[in-house]
């Protein structure tokens, strides 16, 4: 037990503990999406996630960028960025939709019980993991040094890096936009109305198939911003990227309550600080078991997370 | 948990088997567990034994490897399939029960007990019931889906402290974990290292007594109460039936019989450590069973046995100048998806007993 | 927590023959039970006190009082939404009251866990259908019958003697109450395939399988033809014949009239009248109540 040490540097993880968390938050979206509107766990998001950590890469090799190269001007670094992620989003959006069609359509067409579903999506991330693991020689890969971390902001002995200010920046916007999306678009009315009763938005007309689509599609695009961001964060991804991340994710959605847009938030950024707390007190072994303990001792005492559940009360 | 009409494929044949006397189903049955025996000599017959037998891996150890799987697959279907409960991770049963029986054997461990194999089992049995009960115990008043999340924490908790801790000696791990007692005519131990088939036979004799007994437990009010909680929770306990109560008996019949797997599984490797308790593998055993067919023993065997059984398989197989066990891993995972979608009741549904009922009626009628 | 006797077939048939006043037991264990509260009625079998539920800002129900006796059939009617299926919610340990007492045989309910007040002698049916619908018809009533089976895990699996006795008598009883309801052909059917009559049938049969004292039925006539309706409050009878305190919730006046003893009507959660089916139908409050017209005495 290293209690001086968490004390002395509580500034420092603090913001590791929220740069982490912001990556866990937008990734446990796509759980959390799915989730409140067909009451599923889809087990594949985390390998959306993962296409996304090597679309953005493969995109950046493109423009002969690798791990060896040197960092770009302001300008190149902020236009290959942008790449990046409309590239990790593309591929992520499009993986979920290939997820959705593929493993979850035909079952519901045929009207399967929940446990089926969680299998064919078990089966979908284990083929999406594989294939990118045969194809990558089971080796990491790294990423090039698009941002090259530097204190921006010193408050006592907190440095907060550029890089650290981009993730949360780009998290909270990312999560503003999705909460105004679904609170205020008419799509996102159409999410709500089925999240919360579907039978009902079925006679109201709003097409339950086109809800799901897009709930896969939006959870995909926040994989994707997620992806770029871990990658940048690591400076690595391998195959298994997508499967380690996804459990710590799915936790955070649960620990703020699965369905629950906010919930989301509150869980990553909780699971994050959480795990870099543990971790500089009991050694970083110990990081993910700390995560478990907490969210089984948060369940115990609120046993539907922290927000409670609905997604169509996200303001509850 | 609500249920989807249910394909009802299987049911002549069942019915058919169902509709003969009591002699002749116990025929069957013997025949069948006595072929299971002989399974280690397929490769004998011709044409069509060669076709069945793995390349990359000789085909004794195939059907040991297959042999935990299905003692797992049974395991985990008593508390996925019976009683309905999502158990992300039941590898750290499988985990508990290997690593006592390391523990209590091995020249490396602490303890420094060194006790023969045999031995070992009725204590690892044992803790690995009280594990159950103890994760059970706060977590099954919880809501299906959190249950699932905390039980794989469960497991990855079992392997983050085998990994850090120095009593479970992380990534060296415990060797000269002792073989099953036993010694043949010529002397030489039965359990040896060199031919995997006594393995086999023991995996498949420990096999047909938990299938004896999971039957038992079907075929009684446990089961019923098992089946009732899974189907209306809810109108399960205002008809009386005290949910927690059986909620935590499968949870611990499904320790148990997970804790069986792991030693077994101990004793043939004569080495573990922590790399071998990863999610992957409890993930692949829940596959198996609902890929079999969820709530039923066949349906847990069928599947236990494939997952297995296609990856080994598939070793040491090139097709097109790239070797197929590369991809072992990803075709799985295409099959998996394949057998959903074409079966989503599992390739043997659950429609069980309402055959053996109308059996049954018959035999109480005349009273 | 009293364990009665197991019904033998017997004493059912015994019971079916004669229609006579032979109970179905619940044992003796039941009048040693230590009695709490202030001594009532003495042939009152449950009391419901002052009870009060609220949820959230809502009153559900409104300090509800009635005492239902021995062998009688008791309606709880009022239109919809009532409070009705609450109060039997709460009598059978789904909701607990926000305040007030519940007493059955003197004992409270109060916090009683569901599937004790199912074993102290308390079954229901439910207002929606809710068997276990991959059960064959046979299989759900013995559910029922369990409740007073003693079988342990470790007797199942090494079936040990109590399993076959158990499993032997629960089947009889259970094959006698499906009879009993008049669905004994159906036995072996998956319940899902039943027509929603024997659906409705089933459910009794269950509820009666675990023995009860008080059998309370939520609108079991809900979506009956004429025909259907009379075929059964003659089952119901026939249920009070043997013994069973039959408690009934409808909305359904005229059904009601036809096969109760005494009546409490409930309208926005209070309590608005108690009598004889013609006391209630002469009732001004309850008229009102039926008819729409808001009165001062609601």
């Amino acid at each position: 037990m290293n209690f001086s040490g968490l004390i002395q540097d509580f500034g420092p993880l603090t913001i590791a503990g929220l740069t982490q968390g912001a990556i866990i938050a937008l990734f446990a979206l796509g759980y959390t999406l799915v989730y409140g509107v067909l009451r599923l766990i889809n087990f594949a998001h985390s390998e959306v996630f993962l296409v996304g950590t090597y679309a953005c890469l493969i995109v950046w090799g493109f423009f002969g960028l690798d791990q060896n190269s040197a960092t770009p001007g302001m300008g190149a670094v902020i236009g290959y960025l942008l790449i990046g992620l409309v590239a990790a989003i593309l591929i992520s959006g499009v993986t979920a939709l290939a997820v959705e069609v593929v493993a979850y359509r035909p079952l519901r067409r045929r009207n399967a019980p929940p446990l089926a579903f969680l299998i064919t999506a078990i089966g979908a991330s284990l083929f999406i993991s594989e294939v990118v693991g045969v194809l990558t020689h089971r080796n990491q890969r790294g990423v090039p040094n698009l941002i090259r971390p530097t204190d921006v902001l010193v408050i006592g002995n907190m440095h907060i890096t550029n890089l650290q200010i981009l993730i949360i920046g780009l998290a909270l916007v990312s999560m503003f936009a999705l909460d105004q999306f679904i609170n205020r678009s008419r799509l996102g009315r159409g999410i709500r109305a089925v999240a919360q009763n579907p039978d009902a938005a079925a006679l109201m007309g709003v097409n339950k198939s086109r809800v799901i689509m897009l709930v896969f599609l939006v959870g995909g695009l926040m994989a994707g911003i997620a992806a770029v961001m871990y990658d940048l964060k690591i400076g690595v991804t391998r195959f298994d990227a997508g499967f380690i991340l996804g459990i710590e994710a799915f936790t955070a959605a649960v620990l703020g309550g699965i369905g629950n847009l906010r919930g989301a938030l509150l869980g990553g950024l909780l699971l994050g600080l959480v795990q870099v707390y543990a971790a500089s007190l009991l050694g970083s072994e110990w990081l993910r078991a700390a995560a478990f303990i907490i969210l089984v001792l948060i369940l115990l005492f609120r046993p539907t997370g922290l927000l409670g559940e609905s997604l169509g009360r996200a303001r509850a | 948990m609500s249920t989807a009409n249910g394909k009802t494929n299987g049911r002549a044949m069942r019915g058919l088997f169902g509709r003969q006397p009591v002699a002749v189903r116990v025929l069957v049955m013997v025949l069948v567990a006595v072929a299971a025996y002989m399974l280690p000599y397929v490769g004998s017959i011709p044409l069509i034994g060669p076709q069945i037998i793995t390349q990359g891996i000789d085909w004794p150890s195939a059907l040991f490897n297959m042999s935990y799987y299905v003692l797992l697959a049974l395991g985990l279907n008593v508390v996925v399939g019976y009683a309905g409960l999502l158990d992300l991770g039941y590898v750290g049963f499988f985990a508990v029960g290997a690593y006592c029986t390391a523990l209590l054997t091995s020249p490396d461990s602490i303890l420094k007990t060194e006790w023969a194999w045999l031995y070992s089992i009725p204590i690892a049995l044992a803790i690995t019931m009280v594990a159950g009960v103890l994760l059970g115990w706060p977590t099954l008043r919880l809501r299906g889906d959190y249950l699932a999340i905390v039980t794989l924490g469960f497991a990855e908790i079992i392997r983050i402290v085998a990994t850090s801790t120095d009593i479970l000696r992380g990534e060296r791990g415990f060797s000269s974990i002792p073989h099953p007692p036993g010694e043949g005519t010529d002397g030489k131990p039965i359990f040896g290292v060199a031919d995997a088939t006594p393995y086999f036979w023991l995996g498949l004799t420990v096999i047909i007594l938990v299938i004896l007994g999971v039957r038992n437990l079907d075929r009684s009010r446990v089961g019923r109460s098992w089946l009732a909680i899974r189907e209306d929770e809810e109108a399960a306990e205002i008809m009386g039936v005290r949910t927690f109560k059986y909620k935590l008996w499968a949870f611990a019949i499904g320790a148990f019989i997970g804790a069986l797997g792991g030693t077994i599984w101990a004793g043939n490797q004569n080495f573990i450590n922590s790399a071998t308790f990863q999610l992957q593998f409890s993930i692949l055993v829940l596959a198996g069973v609902v890929m079999g067919g969820s709530g039923n023993i066949a349906g847990a065997i069928l599947g236990g046995a494939l997952i297995s059984y296609i990856p080994d398989r598939l070793r040491g197989i090139e097709a097109g100048g790239v070797d197929l066990y590369e991809y072992r891993f990803a075709i799985f995972g295409f099959a998996i998806i394949l057998i959903m979608v074409l079966r989503p009741q599992g390739l043997i549904p659950s429609r069980r007993r309402a055959m053996e009922l109308k059996d049954r009626e018959k035999e109480v009628a005349p009273q | 927590m009293s364990e009665p006797h197991i019904e033998t077939p017997e004493q059912l048939d015994e019971a079916n023959a004669r229609r006579a006043d032979v109970p179905i037991p619940t044992g003796p264990a039941t009048e040693e039970e230590p009695r709490s509260g202030r001594p009532a009625d003495p042939d009152a079998l449950l009391e419901v006190d002052d009870v009060t539920l609220r949820f959230g800002g809502v009153v559900a129900l409104n300090s509800v009082s009635f005492t239902l006796r021995k062998g009688e059939i008791f309606g709880l009617i009022g239109p919809n939404g009532a409070g009705k299926t609450t109060c039997f919610n709460a009598i059978t340990g789904v909701y607990r009251p926000t305040s007030g007492g519940i007493r059955f045989q003197g004992e409270s309910l109060v916090g009683k866990k569901r599937h004790q007040i199912t074993t102290s002698g308390i079954a229901r049916t439910f207002q929606n259908v809710r068997l276990f619908p991959e059960m064959t018809a046979l299989e759900n009533v013995m559910v029922g019958a369990d409740a007073h089976h003693k079988t342990s895990v470790i007797s199942a699996l090494f079936r040990l003697p109590r399993h076959w006795r158990e499993e032997r008598t629960g089947r009889a009883r259970s094959l006698e109450l499906l009879r009993f309801v008049g669905i004994e052909h159906r036995a072996g059917e998956v319940s899902r395939n039943l027509a929603y009559g024997e659906q409705r049938r089933l459910e009794i049969a269950r509820a009666l399988a675990t023995n009860p004292t008080l059998l309370c039925l939520d609108e079991p006539a809900a979506g009956f033809n004429p025909a259907e309706k009379v075929d059964l409050l003659n089952l119901i009878k026939k249920i009070r014949d043997t013994g069973v305190t039959v408690l009934l919730i409808e909305h359904d006046m005229r059904l009601v009239m036809g096969v109760t003893d005494r009546i409490v009507v409930l309208e926005f959660g209070k309590k608005i009248a108690e009598g004889t089916p013609a006391e209630v139908r002469d009732n001004p409050a309850v008229i009102a109540a039926y008819l729409g017209v808001p009165t001062d005495a609601a």
